[in-house]
């Protein structure tokens, strides 16, 4: 079994692609057929083009902070295509490959960033919970949500994520902990990206790595390539049927790295050197990926170079959409907090309106 | 050269300045110590005065502020930051239980003096949980300093005054006006006092109490109702906790109007307390009704909607002219 042949405590990365995309685990390469791989690289791409179009759409001023999630394409996208239909996602921040392949429409993600709480209305059937920024917070929702399905006899799983900073949290322990007393149905998925803003991986933990961490709860704990999308897809799945089955929650370290800002607000010059970037970039997990397409003949740079523009297009109509009409309704402001707005409320609410209509 | 300063650059002084006096101080937090923290308010103490005294904590705030706690029982005064008030709550355990408790519960026995500094306050555009404006939780903890300034002469004088208090003290930073104006302030270290407003208007007409970031709004309504001839006296609360009331309490008796600006959310706020202390000791003087201005009873809205959610100078320079033809 590869929870047991892949030991946490050797640094040893479950892994199915090589660097120039070869296979080198044969055995373990997932079963998907030729659109399946092409959704994959296609989601890929657009999670890509999301992160490049804020980011220059930012420095444009015309988008507010964003956290972009470049270079963790292959955690979040192999991760979350590993799940199914009624299975739940649990997002921590940084999670928008994974919010694409569950149906998070790019309007939401777009006007979450932009500033308007309309952003986090999944729509009806969509099964993610909205950003947690509070870092951790969102471990125990997920570990909740487990326990439930467990209580109800329901069979769907849930997965969830957090950054290697946020292992540090009271609540990721908690809350594994909770899971694994329970036995609940929930994949913990730490991306670990090397760095918390500017807090190296080494100064959050003196573990080796964070997949051994599992082994303190009594659960399964699988260090994962997490620029390898078949390693992510294979390790999630297997960790889902596991739980899906009645054998508990799984932790996975996804080993990445952010190739981008901690978010538009940030200058990592201030803490790592471009050569350690450099070096990252060989590993890009878009470029592996397309080596393996482009060896099996599925894609060609051409074909690339269309979808890119596709994508393009869609990501700048996206934007465009929501751009200038976007500012929160004042109405908005008040009236979700109860199902009843209370008099005090409606009291403020009327007098801020009063306000407005006065003129001044 | 002349020691010209914002309020980050103020508090990055005045940690400089206590540090070389008092080698008990440690600083940490998050990212404080490579990088400087979010804001750089601890920009270049690392490379200064070394990683034993300035270093980053792995991202706990419990832990951040619990540990303190041990420490400051141990000798050292650490002086903690939480990136933003909005992740202050992981910490309000120790906050609540320990920080505020500890000199009453060994009757004198242990003492923290520790500070715990965070950026607070909306008005930057930020992401969510980054705009929170929560003092009214943390003033109503006895035990517990709370101190916002407005000024980078008073961020300076008041963090050192709050670092050598032998008590703990939060220490909340307006961030949207971190970098707003520069002021020439004392280059060495001095000291304002805790528990002390400051009179920044003087005028008769009614008396406006603020702080933090709102004492520029509050300004500004001043200059849009001045040209209507009404003259307010202005109050920078500087500590919400402990208050200073004879400040207001004596300005009211001198304007008979009292109004309260603050971003924090109207019901429970800092304003309803300083209301009950002018209805105790200036009723007799009021000529209307003490009235706030402030933020609603709401979560801190995302960008789109901040603007509507934070006090203008509009809205108080409307309600000042309310109260005065009250
Ligand atoms: C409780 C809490 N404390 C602090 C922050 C501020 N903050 C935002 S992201 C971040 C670092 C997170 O690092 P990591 O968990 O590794 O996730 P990554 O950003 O790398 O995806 C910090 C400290 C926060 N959002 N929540
Ligand atoms: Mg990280």
């Amino acid at each position: 079994m590869r929870f047991e042949s892949v030991k946490p405590l050797e640094e040893n990365h479950y892994r199915i692609l090589d660097i120039d995309g070869k296979v080198i685990n044969q055995e373990k390469l997932p079963n998907l057929t030729d659109d399946q791989l092409l959704y994959l690289y296609r989601t890929m791409l657009f999670s890509r083009t999301i992160d490049e179009k804020a980011l220059s759409y930012q420095r444009q001023g015309r988008m507010l902070t964003y956290a972009p999630n470049l270079g963790q394409e292959a955690t979040q996208v192999g991760s979350a295509y590993a799940m199914e239909k009624e299975d739940w996602l649990v997002p921590a921040f940084r999670e928008l490959g994974a919010w694409l392949v569950r149906g998070v429409p790019l309007k939401n993600i777009y006007l979450y960033w932009y500033g308007n709480e309309w952003g986090s209305h999944m729509p009806e059937g969509v099964k993610v919970l909205p950003v947690s920024v509070p870092i951790g917070s969102q471990f125990q929702h997920a570990a909740g949500i487990g326990i439930a399905n467990n209580i109800k006899g329901e069979k769907n799983v849930v997965v969830t994520y957090i950054g290697d900073g946020g292992t540090s949290h009271g609540d990721f322990h908690e809350a594994i902990n909770f899971a694994a007393v329970f036995n609940a149905p929930v994949i913990f998925i730490i991306q670990n990206n090397q760095y918390a803003i500017s807090t190296k991986r080494k100064s959050q933990t003196k573990s080796e790595t964070l997949a051994q961490k599992a082994l303190a709860y009594g659960i399964p704990g699988i260090l994962v390539d997490g620029n390898d999308i078949f390693a992510m897809y294979s390790a999630t799945r297997e960790a889902i049927e596991r739980a899906r089955n009645g054998g508990g929650p799984t932790l996975i370290e996804a080993y990445t790295y952010r190739l981008g800002a901690h978010t538009t607000s940030d200058d990592p010059t201030l803490y790592r050197d471009d050569k350690e970037v450099e070096e990252w970039k060989e590993k890009d997990p878009v470029l592996r990926f397309k080596r393996y397409l482009l060896n099996k003949n599925l894609i060609s740079e051409e074909w690339e170079e269309n979808l890119k523009k596709e994508l393009e297009e869609e990501v700048v109509s996206s934007f465009e959409a929501i751009e200038n009409k976007s500012d929160t309704e004042i109405e908005d402001i008040f009236k979700y907090h109860f199902e009843k707005m209370p008099p005090q409320l409606e009291e403020q609410l009327r007098e801020y309106k009063d306000f407005l209509e006065g003129g001044k | 050269m002349a020691n010209i300063l914002n309020i980050v650059q103020a508090v990055n002084q005045a940690l400089e300045n206590e540090m070389e006096n008092d080698p008990t101080i440690v600083v940490y937090g998050e990212d404080v110590g490579l990088e400087g923290g979010v804001f750089r308010a601890t920009a270049g103490l690392q490379k200064k005065f070394g990683e034993k005294r300035v270093f980053d904590a792995p991202l706990a705030e419990s832990a951040i502020v619990g540990t303190g706690v041990g420490m400051a029982i141990n000798g050292l005064k650490p002086v903690v930051e939480l990136q933003f008030m909005g992740f202050s709550y992981p910490a309000f355990n120790q906050i609540i239980s320990h920080v505020a408790r500890m000199r009453n519960r060994s009757r004198g026995r242990y003492t923290l003096p520790m500070v715990i500094r965070a950026p607070y306050g909306g008005g930057i555009r930020a992401l969510e949980h980054h705009s929170e404006s929560t003092e009214a939780l943390y003033a109503h903890i006895p035990g517990l300093k709370v101190v916002i300034p407005s000024t980078p002469y008073d961020a300076k004088g008041l963090l050192i005054a709050a670092i050598r208090d032998p008590d703990p003290v939060l220490f909340l930073e307006p961030k949207r006006i971190y970098r707003a104006f520069k002021q020439e302030i004392p280059e060495n270290a001095y000291e304002l006092p805790i528990g002390k407003a400051k009179i920044v208007e003087e005028g008769e007409d009614l008396t406006i109490i603020s702080w933090g970031a709102m004492v520029r709004e509050v300004q500004k309504a001043s200059e849009m109702v001045k040209e209507k001839g009404i003259y307010p006296e202005i109050i920078d609360l500087r500590t919400i906790s402990p208050m200073d009331r004879e400040s207001f309490v004596e300005s009211v008796k001198k304007t008979g109007r009292a109004l309260i600006v603050h971003e924090a959310p109207k019901s429970f706020g800092p304003g309803a307390e300083i209301i009950s202390v002018i209805n105790e000791k200036a009723f007799l003087h009021l000529e209307a009704p003490p009235t706030r201005v402030t933020g609603f009873d709401t979560t801190f809205p995302l960008p789109r909607g901040e603007n509507h959610y934070l006090p203008s100078p509009e809205r108080i320079a409307k309600t000042i002219e309310d109260l005065v033809k009250y």
